[in-house]
């Protein structure tokens, strides 16, 4: 329990979270499959979950929904809680006639033009009429994603929202969520294997090994000790913390190629500067977050450029990666 | 009109099959064919305790089917045998156990053969009342829980995850079942119900492009399987539950060949070449 812990969103009216898990684990068969989780989701918060496979991601989101009863500690749901779930796995046999149209409509009623809107919003209306198992990996993550967002849900659970999705629709259906927390409001519990774009709209990841492995804001926990030792130094050195506009990329040995491919020391210029406009969260949370880095930060400046969008959603951690930008010069 | 025995026959099976179809659907979606067939043969020790105790058929073997399902649910849920293996040591102990109980009562002559393969021509006005009272009930709880007990058979945890209650649509839907066994038993016996509920199913899968369609034509393939049943049976003097299973395979492989391509749909090839 450092200061790293301490939630992005601090600094505002925090709400009553949506879904709260106490030092919850569960057990099977005399094994535990995770153990002494602490997570909570609050509305407008992305909460990401990462960790190799079996390390108890699915089951700890599953925890939070009330699909598995917690064999230890507790977990919390807000009374009348409306969720939306993408699930790890969908597979509808051949038996099964379902077009997109009515799997739309699967746990509630919805008219047509819900969802087409719901749909619409992921990018998958031409799917209208589609056959359900004869979707691409792609396809399918944008209409169950747009099936978990046609109620308007408080809290999103994304099970590997972008498996099966190629690398460019992987980015846009990131930005997509990140939009959609920002339009609807709610909560977002997300898991990822995937360590090499960890979305910059995230709050907070939760490094999972069976435990909790460590927390924090995405470039806090990419450099954390324990992240490292999980997944290797690589990992920690070639993550991308992802941003929302690519126009230079840093490279591994700490120079910046810019989107006209000209590559130079490091990315001062008038796109590096704290966003225009915004400076008033900028220092706000910079110093907030100076002292949430003080230690064991030695960031090598790999990530965080965040400029240039005005997206509400992306204020403190604007401030924050201008902060730590600083920090490594 | 209904002082015909045949006529009495063929409402019967029409009463039957328009159940069984939207139950059969989700008996194939849920690849539960095994699950039915050890509740339809638990149905034989329904019939052995009901002259037993000497109380109504019909309900002894709802109650012995329900009990069977929900011990099955039980069992199931701790995890220790694998459900494939459970069903098959659960359904045959079942019908052996009926079997045994039914010679032990050397007193009651009983027409065991009826109770394996229906006896349909018997049908008599009260088993007519009872097929559709039971079914119309079957159907009105089956229409009640139809968007939950789907979602759950999509995928039971995005259903857990919304609010569905998976465990309880299972459970009502098990019981549902054992209903339709025990009013169906009449018609094909314990042994074909399987049959009846699946075949038309199955047949109606490829001419379907929803599960709601699909229960439908079931239903619908299920009531043609019937007469052409019962109307086969008549003309070559042939036993009438086989006859009406054989009508329904006969529809089934019909419905294999020539639709692919008129209703350009895919996906089925699997069932064609082994």
């Amino acid at each position: 329990m450092n200061a790293m812990e301490k939630p992005a969103l601090s600094g505002q009216d925090r709400q009553a979270p949506l879904v709260r898990l106490e030092r919850a684990g569960v057990s099977s068969g005399g094994r535990w499959l995770v153990r002494g989780v602490d997570l909570s989701v609050s509305p407008g918060e992305i909460v990401t979950l990462i960790g190799p496979n079996g390390s108890g991601k699915s089951t700890s989101a599953k925890m939070a929904l009330g699909i598995l009863t917690p064999s230890e500690g507790k977990a919390e749901r807000k009374r009348g809680l409306k969720v939306g779930y993408v699930p790890q796995k969908l597979l509808v046999d051949w038996t099964l006639p379902l077009t997109v149209r009515r799997f739309m409509a699967l746990t509630v009623k919805l008219s047509d033009a819900q969802i087409h809107a719901a749909l619409e919003r992921t990018g998958a209306a031409h799917l209208m009429r589609a056959e359900v198992r004869h979707l691409s990996g792609g396809e399918l993550q944008r209409v169950l994603l747009a099936r978990a967002i046609a109620v308007s849900p408080d809290l999103l659970v994304l099970d590997e929202p972008v498996q099966g999705v190629d690398y460019s629709g992987e980015i846009a259906i990131y930005e997509l969520i990140s939009r959609l927390r920002t339009e609807l409001g709610c909560g977002v519990l997300m898991i990822s294997h995937d360590l090499h774009v960890v979305m910059a709209a995230t709050d907070q990841v939760i490094c999972l090994n069976g435990h909790v492995c460590c927390r924090g804001t995405p470039s806090a926990v990419s450099q954390s000790p324990a992240f490292l030792q999980l997944f290797g130094h690589r990992a920690g050195a070639g993550i991308a913390v992802y941003q929302h506009h690519h126009d230079h990329v840093h490279l591994p040995d700490g120079r910046v190629r810019h989107a006209d491919g000209t590559v130079s020391e490091d990315c001062a210029g008038e796109h590096c500067e704290a966003p225009h406009g915004h400076e008033d969260h900028s220092h706000d949370h910079a110093s907030h977050h100076a002292h949430a880095h003080g230690e064991g930060c030695g960031h090598d400046h790999v990530h965080d450029h965040n400029h240039g969008h005005a997206h509400d959603h992306s204020h403190t951690h604007s401030g924050e990666a201008v902060k730590e930008t600083t920090d490594a010069r | 009109m209904l002082d015909d025995f045949f006529t009495r026959a063929v409402l019967a099976g029409i009463g039957v099959a328009l159940v069984a179809g939207p139950l059969g659907c989700f008996i194939v979606w849920r690849r539960m064919a095994y699950f039915g067939d050890t509740l339809s043969h638990g149905a034989l020790l329904g019939v052995a305790l009901s002259l037993l105790l000497q109380v109504n058929t019909t309900l002894t073997v709802f109650v012995v089917s329900s009990a069977l399902a929900v011990l099955l649910l039980l069992l199931r849920r701790q995890g220790t045998l694998s459900s494939d293996a459970l069903l098959g040591l659960l359904s045959h102990s079942a019908l052996a156990i009926g079997l045994v109980c039914l010679a032990f009562m050397t007193w009651v002559r009983m027409d065991l053969l009826g109770l394996l393969f229906g006896d349909i021509l018997a049908v008599n006005r009260q088993d007519l009342l009872l097929i559709y009272g039971g079914g119309a009930l079957v159907l009105l709880v089956l229409a009640w829980i139809w968007r939950p007990l789907f979602a759950a058979t999509v995928n039971p945890d995005l259903a857990a995850a919304e609010g569905i209650k998976p465990e309880r649509v299972n459970l009502i839907f098990t019981l549902l079942l054992a209903g339709v066994i025990a009013i169906a038993m009449k018609v094909v016996g314990v042994l074909l119900i399987t049959a009846l509920l699946i075949i038309p199913a199955a047949s109606a899968r490829r001419l379907s492009s929803g599960p709601e369609v699909m229960a439908v034509i079931a239903s619908l393939l299920g009531c043609g399987a019937v007469v052409a049943g019962l109307f086969g049976s008549l003309e070559w003097d042939t036993p009438s539950g086989p006859s009406i299973v054989v009508a329904a395979m006969c529809i089934f492989i019909v419905s294999l060949a020539p639709w692919e391509r008129l209703l350009a749909k895919r996906g089925l090839k699997r069932s064609t070449n082994p």
